[in-house]
């Protein structure tokens, strides 16, 4: 036990080993989206918050959201979002014991992320044609 | 002297998870309420893209409004706590660490959901 391990054990082989596969992408990215929607929370407090403290808070908010930054911060929630809820749709059809061939499970990842970066746009286009609607 | 208990009783509760079918059972739970509720948050940012204060304030100030805020906020607040609390498990190995990552993960978990139903009911009640 207090001897250190001297031989030099074969290592299982990690990411840089293999050939990235879509899948693969997509599973990391909807880890990632989840941390990035956890952190985008604070965005949705702020903005609540704001709302019922009243028009000076919110105006500070709105000052932010506004901004080129705010809004980029906006879009990528969106988009983090939105790929999170068809990464998890896929999830529902695998826990279902359905789409693990390889040729669905690449066609669902492709769609996950196609699919996310459409409706994102298709979202802002809304977003901007309702512009001031309401 | 013969253990009188099955292998099983000895071994329950010893993985490094402690538990595991029921966080699995929560996240999807919460996972399918997230649809339909992020689903009315988009459509709801998209419909006040724009609008002024008051305006906000009487749209999410309608009574359906808030009762989705609401439950949208208890769901995903708690699938954002267990989703976490899965990346943590990964990627914090040391123990003292990991213990306090968990934990500050119920905190802000707790904070952002504790800061958001208040609001959304102070929205609610309109003072």
């Amino acid at each position: 036990m207090a001897e250190p391990r001297q031989a030099a054990r074969p290592l299982s082989p990690h990411l840089q080993i293999y050939r990235l596969t879509v899948t693969m992408v997509m599973s990391i990215v909807h880890r990632i989206t989840g941390a990035g929607l956890y952190a985008g929370t604070l965005l949705l407090a702020w903005w609540l918050v704001a709302l019922a403290s009243g028009p000076e808070a919110y105006a500070v908010f709105e000052g932010f959201i506004g901004s080129w930054f705010g809004r980029l911060v906006l879009f990528g929630y969106t988009w983090a979002l939105i790929h999170h809820m068809l990464g998890g749709i896929r999830h529902f059809v695998w826990d279902f014991g359905k789409g693990f061939e390889i040729g669905t499970a690449n066609l669902m990842a492709w769609g996950t992320i196609l699919g996310s970066v459409a409706l994102t746009v298709l979202v802002w286009i809304a977003g901007y044609a309702m512009m001031g609607a309401l | 002297m013969a253990d009188m208990r099955t292998p099983l009783s000895r071994v329950i509760g010893l993985g490094s998870a402690k538990s595991g079918a029921h966080h699995f059972w929560l996240q999807r739970v919460t996972a399918a309420a997230n649809v339909p509720l992020a689903l009315f948050l988009i459509a709801s940012l998209v419909a006040l893209s724009g609008a002024d204060y008051l305006t906000v304030r009487t749209y999410l100030g309608h009574p359906l409004a808030v009762i989705a805020l609401l439950a949208l906020i208890l769901s995903g607040v708690w699938h954002m706590r267990l989703g976490m609390q899965v990346i943590i498990e990964d990627y914090v190995i040391a123990e003292g660490l990991k213990t306090l990552s968990l934990l500050l993960n119920i905190f802000f978990s707790a904070a952002i959901g504790i800061a958001c139903i208040y609001a959304a009911l102070k929205i609610g009640f309109g003072s």
